[in-house]
């Protein structure tokens, strides 16, 4: 196994991945600041060191449906983006996500206007946590170029098929040159393998209609299978993350834990400031206070019940989100942590069905239904899941 | 060194503070040091004040907030120094280096400086006549280098030469230009 040391910047390792896996298509539109991937890319491209067909597009609504469209036809398409370009890949984030396309991102997360602001936050990311993307978050530029070589392999997993966003955190490491560890070609293509389209559009001998309206007959269903594949996303992540160590040293999950063990106190975040925070917590348990941290890796699928297992026995957690979700409650990150660890701790127990998408009708015998076999299983009788869903086929 | 050692670049848009900041990290990386680089963005215009940043470390660098108490500050442009405040979080003890063609006494008695080691080299006037422009940023660091022992000088010039030599194929005066500066900048950096 090779492995060169290199001083890279966050973009510049994002770069290089994508080199690396050597897309058949690349579609985007420069935004700082993610510009300099696919600057650096371009070149790449220009010097043949890449079979890429490179389509620079006229806005990020546009590289989105053409990167959606190339994917569509059976390429291995990537792109890159940061910010209000994310913002205008909205409305198409959704139908690559409900086509079930494994296109891949590179995402330099910075903060939204107004006021205008080209530094870092993660609402850009947070824009499209529930668009059906997998979001893996990275601390540094050795991560990014780690994620995004295991992106490929996620999205593409036949039990996922789903696209896959890897940040980064803008300026603070896609500018920040540190030193990281860059894989042979070799290596990293065999590691990724060959792209296997399902069901490529351009295969003129299965012809395939894609992009079907889907009224209250089947919309529901089809959205019940694309949240089956952001559940099925965890174990290929695990899977990824296992192969990945053992063939380049370093084992990726949904988290990492950081002297969590005998904490008294935990700071949980994502991205960056996790590195910083390590540092913090050295520097508090030198004084005497039993700190920790926990890295939230993987935000799409929200590792739910793992992260509050880890975080079982830690009595003061403290959550770190750099984002606002102007819920009037809390960021995005503590939201989502705290009802992971509601579950166990509260004396109240409160499930969910998720129903009616698309249209679909709710009938007033199936409310009854539903709210009776609660009381039932309260009452000690046949027990229900916590989370579900209402009124779709299985 | 043992500690994680943070250095402060001090330029005006053009200059090459960024590009010094990252040319000695690629060094310390050459030595098998642990490193991060890092330009603060801001409004980009040339001639404007920017900074750069290094951290060096014998240890995985963890830390990825901006740099504010850094031990060692250079000063690429002596315009800066009385309207920037280049000797802000520097410790009593930390390291300064201006390019300037005054003496160490001179600058500390015009600024007031107290405390702090002060070292001058005229590095504008080694480059001017050296490599032909005033580009101050290749002989600073060679001046960095004899007042820190960050790194061993001679590993350093051979990385440089190395690096240039790949940018610079087809103009090899640059080449022998920047190295000569690099040297000239270590020889003449002056202390008090």
């Amino acid at each position: 196994m090779g492995k060169t040391r290199v001083a890279r910047t966050g973009n510049e390792a994002m770069a290089e991945a994508i080199r690396q896996i050597n897309p058949d298509v690349v579609a985007a539109y420069p935004i700082t600041p993610a510009t300099e991937v696919m600057q650096i890319f371009a070149t790449y491209v220009a010097d043949g060191l890449v079979d890429t067909e490179l389509v620079p597009t006229e806005s990020e609504h546009s590289a989105m449906s053409a990167a959606i469209g190339a994917q569509v036809a059976g390429a291995r398409t990537m792109t890159a983006t940061s910010s209000q370009g994310l913002a205008l890949m909205y409305e198409m984030l959704y139908i690559a996500a409900g086509l079930r396309l494994p296109l891949i991102m590179a995402e330099v997360n910075r903060a939204l206007s107004a006021p205008i602001n080209i530094h870092c936050d993660h609402g850009d990311t947070m824009g499209g946590r529930d668009a059906g993307w997998i979001q893996i978050f990275s601390e540094n530029s050795q991560e990014a170029y780690d994620n995004l070589i295991q992106a490929v392999r996620i999205a593409e997993h036949s039990d996922v098929l789903l696209p896959i966003m890897v940040t980064t955190d803008g300026f603070i490491i896609s500018h920040a040159m540190e030193d990281i560890d860059i894989y042979s070609d070799g290596e990293v293509r065999d590691f990724i393998g060959t792209y296997k389209p399902l069901q490529p559009a351009l295969d003129y001998k299965k012809p395939i209609t894609v992009g079907s309206i889907d009224f209250v007959d089947y919309y529901f269903e089809h959205r019940r299978a694309l949240a089956q594949a952001m559940s099925n996303a965890k174990n290929a992540i695990l899977e990824v993350g296992r192969e990945f160590g053992s063939k380049f040293g370093q084992e990726y999950g949904f988290y990492e834990a950081y002297k969590l063990d005998d904490a008294e106190v935990a700071m949980v975040c994502l991205g960056s400031t996790a590195g910083t925070g390590k540092d913090a917590v050295d520097n508090l348990r030198k004084r005497g206070i039993k700190a920790g941290l926990l890295k939230v890796r993987v935000f799409r699928p929200f590792p739910a019940e793992e992260l509050a297992a880890r975080l079982k026995d830690v009595p003061q957690i403290c959550v770190l989100d750099r984002s606002d979700a102007l819920a009037a409650t809390g960021g995005p990150l503590y939201a989502e942590l705290l009802a992971a660890m509601f579950e166990d701790r509260a004396d109240h127990t409160v499930i969910n069905r998720i129903y009616g998408l698309g249209g679909r009708d709710i009938k007033v015998g199936e409310i009854e239904e539903l709210l009776s076999s609660q009381v039932s299983a309260a009452a000690g009788g046949k027990s229900i899941d916590r989370i579900g869903y209402l009124g779709v086929r299985e | 060194m043992g500690e994680l050692i943070e250095i402060r670049w001090h330029g005006r848009g053009g200059q090459g503070a960024k590009t010094a900041a990252l040319l000695l990290a690629d060094a310390a990386l050459g030595e098998g040091k642990h490193i991060q680089a890092f330009p603060e963005y801001g409004p980009e215009r040339m001639g404007a004040p920017v900074q750069a940043f290094n951290r060096i470390s014998e240890e995985p660098i963890r830390l990825h907030c901006q740099v504010t108490n850094p031990s060692i500050v250079v000063v690429l442009d002596p315009t800066l120094v009385g309207s920037v405040n280049v000797v802000a979080g520097l410790p009593e003890d930390g390291i300064i280096l201006i390019n300037t063609a005054e003496t160490p006494a001179a600058v500390r008695e015009r600024l007031s400086i107290k405390g702090l080691k002060v070292f001058t080299v005229d590095a504008s006037g080694i480059a001017k006549e050296k490599i032909g422009r005033d580009v101050p940023n290749t002989p600073m660091m060679g001046a960095l280098i004899k007042v820190t022992n960050l790194l061993d000088f001679t590993k350093m010039l051979e990385d440089n030469k190395k690096k240039l030599t790949k940018k610079f194929r087809n103009k090899p005066e640059v080449i022998a230009g920047n190295l000569e500066a690099i040297e000239t900048a270590y020889r003449e950096v002056k202390s008090e």
